[in-house]
This record gives C-alpha cells, sequence and structure tokens, in this order.
C-alpha cells in the first residue's frame, strides 16, 4: 500500500467493502485504516483477542482481466509471505517441505532466484524490522501479520522540527543502513518509500492510539520524539529475492525519486541515505551506487518521441 | 487579446494551431469556471485552492500525419521532409480559418522538444522563419507540458494526476511547486513505441494509427495469454513484454503456414492476431492503470488526466474510469484532436508562458531531442 495511514482522511468510498471470509464472519473488530493503491490494510486481533495483527486483502481490480487479476493476486500474496517469512526467520524456510530454518551463518549465497532462493542467507536477518506474517490466504488474497505501531517516516518528516536538521540526517542514515541490510539479505523492497518505512517507538508505554484503531504520534507530541525511533520496512508487495546490482541499484533509484517528489525541501539530504547505505553494505555498496548513477542517467537520457 | 500560431512536428504528425486566450475580468488568478459558464455569479473574491486552466478559444487545428507502410516504422529523414512539404500549406490554411491577420499574432510557439532531430529541426526551421518574417517572437515549448496544459484546459481538470501516454513518452506526472514533476515512468520504450513496433510484427497498417488499428483488432478478441507483468514500484519496463508478445506472434504465424493453428489450452481455441492484440493491451493497460493508482494514492488525488496519443485508446479509457470511480473519483481524456499531438497544444503552452514574460531568442531557438518535463518552470500556476 502505497499510501500512508493519516494524512489524508479516507474518502467515502462509493462501493461498499466487504471483508473476505474468514473475516467476514469473525467476531474480532476488523478497522480500516488505509486504502493504498493495491490493497486494503485493516487493523484487527488473530487467533487471540490479545494478539493486534495487521490484514492486508488485496481485493479484486475490476480494471484488470479476471485471469490477470487473479494471477497477480496470487503471485503477490505468495511473494510478500515468502520475503517476510524468510527475513523475520519464523516458521518453515518457504519452498521446502519441513525444512528447519537455517542458520544464518552457514548458508551459501547463490544467483537471484525464486523462493527459497540463497538458502539460509538472510534467514531472520530482519527480524523485529519486518513484520511476521500470522496466517495467509492467496485464493482469497490476504495475509496477517504482526501490528507495527508508530509512524510512517512521511508522516514524521512532515511534522518534524525544521531546524533540527541533525535529527533528519540520523533518520536517513538509519534508513540507510537498513536497506544495506535488506539488500544484504538478498531481498530487494521494490516499493521504497516514506509511506513504507515506519519509526517504531523505542520507549514502549509512549504509544498510543484512538479508539478507532488508528496509529498516532510517537510520544505525547514531544517534538524532540519526532525523528527517534526505531526503523521498520512494511508492504513487501513488490519485493523480489535478488542479489543482482541492477535491482538493488533500481531499488534505490525508486526510493531516491519517491523521496524527492515527496519531500522536495529535503532532497538535498537524500545523499545520507546512501552514504549510510554503502556502510552498511561494504564492499558489494560501492558497485550498487555506481549502478545507481547509470540508472539514473538511463531516465534522463532517453530518447523522447512524439 | 492574446492570440498564438502553434507549430508542432517531434514525430510524425505535423500540426499547427492557433488559439485566442480571451481576457479574464480582472487581474486576480483565473476564474475557475471555463468559457462554456456565465461569470455572473462569480465572487469578488479571488479563487481559493487549484484554479482551473482559464478559458481558451481554438481559432484553427490543423494536423498532417506521415504514415511509412505496413510493417515499417517512420523514420527521421523521411519525416522531416514530410514536415518541410507540409507546413508552409498548414500555416495558410489556419491562418485563413482562423480570420486573422499577421498582426493579430503575438508569438510563434514550437516544439524545442523532446522528440526526433530532424523533425524538431524542420518545424523550428519553419517557426524561426515565420518569426523573422513577420517580426514576432518566438517561444520554445516543451512537448510534453503541451499535452497536459491541453489536456487541463480542454476538460477542465483542477488538479489531476496525468497519465500521459504516446509513442514515445509514459510518464505519471503530478503538479507540484510549479513543475510537473514525473512520478513515475517507462524505463525502457514507451508503450505507444511498445505498440507500434509490435503493429510492425504483425504487418498491422499504420494508417491513421498502428495503436488505433491494434484497438480495433483487440475489440475482436478474448483470450487472455500470459505475457510478463514488469511494474517496478511506479514504474514500468515494456521491453520484456515486448520481447515476449513477438515472440508470441511468430509462434502463431509458424504455426499458419504448417497448417497446425496455435490453440489455446484452455479455451482451445486458435489463437489469432486478434488475441495477442488483446492480451497486449489488457497488460500493458493494467500495468499503466496501476502505475497511475500508485500516484494517486501517494498524492491522495482522485482524478486522473489522460493525455497523448495513446490516451485515444477507449479501453484504456475505460479501465482507467473503473480504477476512479472505485477510489470515488473520475477520469478526464479529450478526444483525438488533443491527445495526439497537435499544434494547438503547443500554441496555448507557449501562450501561457509568454504571458508570464517567456520567450525565445532566435540564437537560443535550437531543439533538443531530450527536455524533461520537469524542466520548465510552471510559473502561470501557483
Amino acid at each position: 500500500m502505497a499510501s500512508s495511514q493519516e494524512d489524508h482522511p479516507l474518502q467515502t468510498q462509493p462501493q461498499p467493502r466487504t471483508l473476505p471470509p474468514p473475516f467476514n464472519t469473525s467476531p474480532a473488530p476488523c478497522v480500516l485504516i488505509a486504502q493504498g493503491a493495491e490493497s486494503l490494510l485493516y487493523r484487527t486481533t488473530f487467533l487471540t483477542p490479545t494478539q493486534p495483527a495487521a490484514l492486508k486483502v488485496r481485493p479484486e481490480k475490476k480494471w484488470r482481466h479476471p485471469t490477470l487479476d487473479k494471477r497477480l493476486t496470487r503471485q503477490r500474496v505468495l511473494a510478500e509471505a515468502r520475503v517476510l517469512v524468510k527475513l523475520s526467520g519464523e516458521g518453515i524456510v518457504a519452498g521446502g517441505g519441513g525444512r528447519k530454518v537455517k542458520d544464518p551463518k552457514k548458508g551459501k549465497e547463490k544467483e537471484s532466484g525464486g523462493d527459497g532462493g540463497g538458502e539460509g542467507v538472510g534467514v531472520g536477518a530482519l527480524r523485529g524490522v519486518v513484520p511476521a506474517v500470522l496466517g495467509l490466504d492467496w485464493e482469497r488474497g490476504w495475509i496477517v501479520m504482526e501490528w507495527i505501531e508508530g509512524v510512517t517516516v512521511k508522516q514524521a518528516i512532515y511534522a518534524r522540527d525544521l531546524a533540527d536538521e541533525a535529527a533528519l540526517k540520523g533518520l536517513l542514515r538509519r534508513i540507510g543502513g537498513v536497506v544495506g541490510l535488506l539488500h544484504k539479505a538478498g531481498v530487494v523492497h521494490g516499493d521504497l518509500t516514506t509511506s513504507n518505512v515506519m519509526l517504531r517507538p523505542t520507549v514502549s508505554s509512549s504509544s498510543t492510539t484512538t479508539e478507532e484503531g488508528e496509529k498516532t504520534k510517537v510520544g505525547d507530541g514531544g517534538d524532540g520524539a519526532g525523528l527517534d525511533g526505531d526503523i521498520a520496512l512494511i508492504d513487501f508487495g513488490l519485493a523480489t529475492q535478488s542479489i543482482s546490482d541492477e535491482d538493488r541499484a533500481v531499488d534505490l533509484y525508486v526510493l531516491e525519486r519517491a523521496f524527492g517528489s515527496t519531500h522536495p525541501k529535503e532532497e538535498g539530504l537524500f545523499g545520507e541515505v546512501l552514504e549510510a547505505y554503502g556502510e552498511s553494505m561494504g564492499k558489494g555498496g560501492k558497485v550498487v551506487l555506481r549502478r545507481l548513477e547509470d540508472v539514473r542517467m538511463r531516465g534522463r537520457k532517453k530518447s523522447m518521441i512524439g | 487579446m492574446p492570440i498564438a500560431i502553434g507549430l508542432e512536428g517531434s514525430a510524425n504528425k505535423l500540426g499547427v494551431g492557433i488559439i485566442l486566450h480571451p481576457p479574464t475580468r480582472d487581474l486576480t488568478p483565473p476564474s475557475p469556471h471555463d468559457s462554456a459558464y456565465s461569470d455572473d455569479e462569480r465572487s469578488s473574491q479571488p479563487s481559493k485552492g487549484t484554479p482551473r486552466s482559464p478559458p481558451v478559444q481554438i481559432l484553427a487545428n490543423l494536423r498532417h500525419t506521415f504514415n511509412s507502410p505496413p510493417g515499417t516504422g517512420f523514420l527521421p529523414k523521411d519525416t522531416a521532409a514530410h514536415h518541410r512539404r507540409w507546413v508552409v500549406r498548414l500555416v495558410k490554411q489556419a491562418m485563413a480559418q482562423a480570420h486573422v491577420q499577421l498582426e493579430d499574432i503575438d508569438c510563434i510557439c514550437f516544439t524545442r522538444g523532446p522528440g526526433m532531430g530532424g523533425p524538431l529541426s524542420s518545424v523550428a526551421i519553419a517557426a524561426r522563419t515565420l518569426s523573422q518574417l513577420w517580426d514576432k517572437p518566438l517561444v520554445g515549448v516543451n512537448h510534453c507540458v503541451g499535452h497536459v496544459e491541453m489536456g487541463r484546459a480542454i476538460t477542465g481538470a483542477e488538479n489531476p494526476v496525468v497519465l500521459y501516454v504516446s509513442g514515445g513518452n509514459t510518464q505519471v506526472i503530478a503538479y507540484s511547486a510549479q513543475r510537473y514533476r514525473i512520478f513515475g515512468e517507462a524505463l525502457d520504450v514507451a508503450v505507444g513505441n511498445c505498440l507500434d513496433r509490435f503493429a510492425r510484427v504483425l504487418n498491422i497498417p499504420n494508417d491513421p494509427a498502428p495503436g488505433y488499428n491494434i484497438e480495433q483488432l483487440a475489440k475482436k478478441g478474448g483470450i487472455m495469454l500470459e505475457l510478463p507483468y514488469a511494474v517496478k514500484g511506479m514504474d514500468v519496463s515494456f521491453s520484456g513484454i515486448l520481447a515476449r508478445v513477438e515472440e508470441m506472434a511468430a509462434k502463431m504465424q509458424q504455426a499458419e503456414t504448417k497448417n497446425e493453428p496455435w490453440l489455446d489450452v484452455a479455451t482451445q481455441q486458435p489463437i489469432t492476431p486478434a488475441e495477442l492484440c488483446f492480451t497486449l493491451q489488457e497488460t500493458v493497460f493494467a500495468m499503466l492503470v496501476e502505475i497511475t493508482e500508485r500516484a494517486m494514492a501517494h498524492v491522495g488525488a482522485n482524478q486522473v488526466l489522460i493525455v497523448g496519443g495513446v490516451g485515444c485508446n477507449e479501453r484504456l479509457q475505460e479501465m482507467m474510469g473503473i480504477m476512479a470511480s472505485e477510489r470515488g473519483g473520475s477520469v478526464f481524456a479529450t478526444d483525438e484532436r488533443f491527445c495526439i499531438d497537435n499544434g494547438i497544444m503547443i500554441a496555448h503552452a507557449g501562450l501561457l508562458a509568454y504571458k508570464q514574460g517567456f520567450s525565445t531568442a532566435l540564437s537560443d531557438s535550437g531543439v533538443t531531442q531530450r527536455f524533461r518535463t520537469d524542466e520548465v518552470l510552471i510559473n502561470w500556476r501557483d
């Protein structure tokens, strides 16, 4: 879901949304938090009333041909779930039958591949940084995952203290570092925007939720806490398991462009993200950053006709 | 009353247009009403929010297209020659149709870029000649900005997300801080280019436009085959799809020569050119609607404006309409007079810039094949 949770109130939808089974008959409360381009996000509980969860539903897109729609939904639900399972290191490694989660240190790096590619590499590398998967149904197009408390980086930057540039730089560096870890784990996010990076409160008592279950700002309005917090990545709907420099460079390019369009005033500081990325990635990082220059040039040098 | 003449020839369409911008009643920002509404109830407060494009009057909008034979594409040299052959005739015709005299014209607008070098140059030479002959200032215009401004003026859309799709461009654009920022685009070839090249493989005629003929064929198809679907964030990529669909075309043609038609596995129906056109359209248009939807979600807009030659396609308009209404919004599109490259959009965008004091010196009036949409300062909007 590319949109963030707070900044535009949900428009009245022309068609009432029905939840997919089993949620349409479940007594658990299910509150619509966001309507992104791709999916709907609900806050609910899963299996027990005390386990908060995020339900991500990919509704049918009536403007797509139904064959294409079903195929895409299934592919995306499965791809997202596999990536999250691998990164959070929970449960069974996808693609296997009963294979235990391998010790990341023992894995060997393989060429980019589909599920289960790069055996062991990256498994559990981003535990705590990405939501864990609690359940899914690829035919009906939903995934239930761990609820992440906090605000999107987009909101945090919009609300930031403009005088404190150091805090912004620090935040950007933390983001760069996490993206480096992600790429090192053999995953490319595919849709990096400031709506898909979250800031979790580091102090557990400071987050609150309203009755409607909407996410609220970190801290009790204290501006200093505006850009603090742990980075979390969400929305792996377009993620792929790839180690190619090209894919990693495009991943950074998507973030660079999204950042520039959404935060034009802060656009000049994006270099902090790339520097921290390079440091986090180590040797491989330099190659990717050089490739990024090529990707940028491609957009600019394209011959445009007509 | 500002009047401009606009010359367009960045690809194979030569367009000449003459536009009039009726004056607004006072000096505050343009009225949100377009020319169809009466100004009587307009309040004396300046309009708040983003004002719509000011009303325009189209005095002439002529176009002549250069088409190459089926199975081929138009080459720069031949296209440039075509433009040189036709421009004088079109300018004279436009002036006659518009009933304007030389003295009435305020500026000569022309496409500075982006586009094909030869054709752009030919038209620029014509513009420079007119400018010196008639002693009028020149205004160089960005082709993409022309499309966007014309779309806004004709449809009255206030601040839509714009999908600009043509043979040479595929961009998702949104206005922000006096720039048309590009949110998403095709990373390799434009969608129209993908369609045009596919038409060549099947020898689909180029007249009136290959995309139009693909659209008509696709209406007869109904089988959805599988093509790679390459959406990367807000960007799209078409070369993989093109390669795959060209493979399919080859397979289909081979099967025909051997007299063993290629049958679709699911329905056991033969795969014909119509089915390939259908599959290709459904796939690439779904991709375009998807990236447009992402941009809309990202900026919080619910209006979409489709411009560019591929925007004439009714299936694309239909799909976009369904997506927009699911989000509680609406889609705006124009007809072929304005979707397809034309001179009036150049005159319109040029005149908007000219009224802000912009003009292009003769020494600076070169053309450029690469000219990003966000390079232009949109100082006629706030």
